[in-house]
């Protein structure tokens, strides 16, 4: 029972943040239900997702009210069940089991966001969860859900490759799907809301893929937020052999983890203890033959070679044109590469250095604007004074000078003449 | 427990420079197989020499620019420089020949321009320039294609290594005697001296599209390259744009005078064009990286081949037209950049 820092993985990094810390009672029970948890009107039922804690559950834990709260017309919830990257199968384990609840959260959803139709996209490779979800949906008998199934090729489950695939529209760089008329949630994410809706249950648990072949009995498990990882793996039979990487989230984004001592969080989608053969050991073995690979895998349609060329020049006017910005940063380019280079990493690295150059830019901003306003400042002294000289000297020569100096003189008189008779 | 920190993503690379260099080896086993069974191993002799000369080139380079010479020599680039090399040299020839251009296609077009991946001009064709313009004569005695079929007299492979290394023949044969001009030099030379293409396709030579042993040469080659677009090495744009242009500029020419200009199967099956249109013009480092820069560059090396060869000095201008397009791909990289997704 505490609140304090901690170390917490979060989107991309490890972080120490203000964490709880929970003594459980180990008896697993629910509170008692608010009657009123799910409020008749839209602000109402907003706030109570808000409240509820739900966040995307694909990864990027997107605060689940603040998408569906868009004042912007949305026609198309996009219910993703293509998982993001390799080894990732929490999504088609909670689509097998609970398709239901996953639809009736996506209604619920769709009508607070006053779209019209939902698509629910699913793998060609998940026979299982196409199944069970075209069953449900058959059962529920509701026209505005749609079933979807795309090619499994990485990376269609980011949300700006489905919207393309689906709608034919692009995001325009830089904004959200809302800005074409579409919303992504994950299936997960739909999950939790029903679950919400029927208990009363916050988001407290998420489904977690435990895999890689340095775990025993690699394994879906739904895990209460906050369960130590170490408790976790475990429960799957524990490592096994050489595990050379321990990683959070797939194998193609996944972040690599240097200690298993750390709490599933909301972002926690997978976790990977990868033995030596599975992930990658050598880098940058070769310089860029220009082969062009890593372009037609680009799902950002850049050229990665040339954005490479340009970080290592540390040309940020190029980079910018090249559209280093718009990289999903999903490490497809690396992997096609034949000279091995980390082209992803050189381009996150590329891209901190942009951000920190912004920085600077804005804090050299606000320096020259304070030595410009200083300059201003002096000038209009100088001129105030130059101006009073001037305005003196000309009063001197209108008159002669005669009677500024006899009234100069009077006045010197005066003082005399009042101290001596003092 | 703890694990090492590694970036994302985590899984092993496809490919490797030496995997990519040994398939291209692979796709030219085919067109090599051809040249020994028409012009016998004279063609092996010049590669043997040229990759030598490549190794050790590459080696003293590498050392002078402080570079790992190992690794260098392991990736297989250079080689592959000198077995492209040894295509367009004669298959009877003294030795220095293929190692003087080999040497100087590595030392000068590659190392000098900064290395692997950083040069502007295609190694081999360097090479073979230098060589066409300071040894006119030795460049262009090409032995007969398979000349027991012809009527002449075959070099053994010993007498064909004895003459590479001491330039001597057996006795009674000269150099002169045994040689003699390409299908593309006799065209040329002969429509020079105001005779028609009718008139000088005639005897065992021309016979086929692309003349005697020449067509089928053209073919296993072609063969290879197919190999290399199979395994994704290659893509297609090049090919494709390069052989496209040349095909339309020839019929153009060919049906407007069928007895001054050559047909456009000729043009495909004779000289180096499949060579360069899947082995040469689709060298990574010097061709254009976007799919519409690589379309412009084929076309650009069709185009210039044929009017090279119509028009120009030189019976084939493959090689030629490759540089020129070569010293065009910064500008059509910078141009033909395709359009982000999500931006205007």
């Amino acid at each position: 029972m505490a609140i304090g820092e901690h170390l917490e993985p979060t989107v991309g990094r490890l972080d120490s943040s203000i964490c709880v810390t929970i003594e459980t009672d180990g008896r697993d029970e629910a509170a008692p239900q608010d009657p009123g948890h799910w409020p008749g009107d839209r602000v109402g039922r907003l706030q109570a997702i808000r409240d509820a804690g739900i966040v995307g559950l694909g990864g990027a834990v997107f605060p689940t009210a603040e998408k569906l709260g868009h004042e912007a017309a949305c026609d198309l919830l996009i219910l993703n069940g293509a998982e993001c990257e390799p080894y990732i199968s929490c999504d088609d384990m909670l689509m097998r089991e609970r398709p239901m609840e996953i639809l009736r959260g996506a209604i619920a959803m769709m009508e607070l966001l006053g779209a019209k139709r939902t698509v629910v996209v699913i793998e060609r490779d998940k026979p299982k969860a196409v199944d069970a979800i075209s069953a449900a949906a058959d059962e529920l008998g509701d026209q505005r859900i749609h079933l979807t199934e795309v090619p499994t090729v990485y990376p269609a489950g980011g949300e700006r490759q489905l919207v393309e695939l689906l709608t034919g529209r692009e995001v325009p760089s830089g904004l959200y799907p809302i800005a074409v008329g579409c919303i992504c949630q994950n299936v997960g994410t739909a999950y939790a809301v029903d679950r919400f809706i029927q208990l009363g249950e916050p988001l407290i648990t998420r489904i977690v893929t435990v895999t890689g072949r340095g775990i025993k009995n690699p394994q879906n498990v739904e895990v209460p937020i906050g369960a130590r990882v170490p408790e976790l793996i475990e429960f799957c039979g524990g490592y096994q052999g050489d595990v050379a990487r321990l990683i959070l989230g797939g194998s193609m984004m996944g972040y690599p983890l240097r200690t298993d001592d750390l709490p599933v969080t909301k972002a926690s989608n997978c976790i990977v203890a990868a033995r030596s053969d599975e992930v990658r050991q050598t880098f940058a073995e070769w310089p860029c033959i220009r082969c062009g690979d890593c372009v037609p895998v680009c799902p950002a349609r850049l050229l990665p070679q040339e954005i490479f060329r340009a970080s290592k020049a540390h040309n940020s006017e190029e980079l910018e044109a090249l559209g280093l910005s718009d990289c999903i940063e999903c490490g497809c380019c690396d992997v096609v590469c034949p000279s091995q280079i980390p082209l992803t990493e050189y381009f996150r690295e590329a891209k901190r250095a942009l951000a920190l150059e912004t920085e600077h830019a804005a804090l050299a901003d606000v320096s020259q604007l304070r030595h410009e306003l200083r300059s201003q400042r002096l000038v209009q002294r100088q001129e105030e004074t130059e101006g009073l000289r001037d305005r003196l000297k000309s009063e001197v020569s209108k008159s002669d000078g005669k009677e500024i100096i006899e009234a100069a003189v009077a006045r010197a008189k005066q003082r005399r003449g009042d101290n001596e008779t003092a | 427990m703890l694990f090492p920190i590694i970036p994302p993503p985590h899984v092993a690379p496809m490919s490797s420079v030496p995997i990519l260099m040994r398939h291209v080896l692979y796709a030219l086993v085919p067109a090599t197989l051809a040249y020994v069974w028409y012009f016998g191993v004279g063609i092996v002799i010049n590669m043997l020499i040229a990759s030598a000369a490549a190794l050790a080139g590459e080696a003293v380079m590498l050392r002078f620019r402080g570079r790992d010479v190992k690794a260098g020599l392991a990736d297989g680039t250079a080689i592959v420089t000198a077995v492209l090399l040894a295509f367009a040299i004669p298959p009877l020839a003294p030795w220095w020949l293929p190692a003087l251009g080999s040497a100087s296609a590595i030392v000068l077009a590659k190392h000098l321009y900064g290395g692997l991946g950083a040069n502007l001009f295609n190694p081999a064709m360097v090479g073979y320039a230098i060589l066409l313009i300071s040894f006119p004569l030795e460049m262009t005695r090409w032995l007969p294609p398979d000349a027991a079929e012809l009527g002449y007299q075959q070099l053994g492979p010993w007498q064909q290594l004895v003459y590479s290394l001491t330039g001597s023949l057996p006795p009674g044969l000269t150099i002169d005697a045994l040689t003699q001009a390409t299908p593309l030099d006799l065209i040329k030379d002969g429509l020079n001296s105001m005779r028609t293409i009718g008139e000088l396709r005639v005897g065992p030579l021309f016979a086929g599209l692309g003349g005697h042993g020449w067509q089928w040469i053209s073919s296993f080659t072609a063969l290879g390259g197919l190999y290399l677009l199979y395994r994704g090495i290659i893509r297609w744009h090049i090919p494709v744009s390069l052989l496209g242009s040349l095909v339309i500029m020839a019929s153009l020419f060919y049906f407007m005078d069928p007895s001054r200009f050559s047909s456009p199967g000729f043009h495909l099956f004779s000289g180096a064009t499949m060579m360069g249109a899947f082995f040469i013009a689709t060298d990574p480092v010097s061709a254009a990286t976007t799919d519409r820069g690589r379309l412009i560059f084929g076309a650009g090396i069709g185009v210039l081949t044929y009017a090279i060869r119509t028009w120009g000095g030189y019976p084939d201008g493959l090689a030629f037209a490759v540089l020129l397009m070569n010293s065009t791909v910064p500008l059509l990289d910078r141009y033909t950049r395709p359009r982000i997704y999500g931006r205007t």
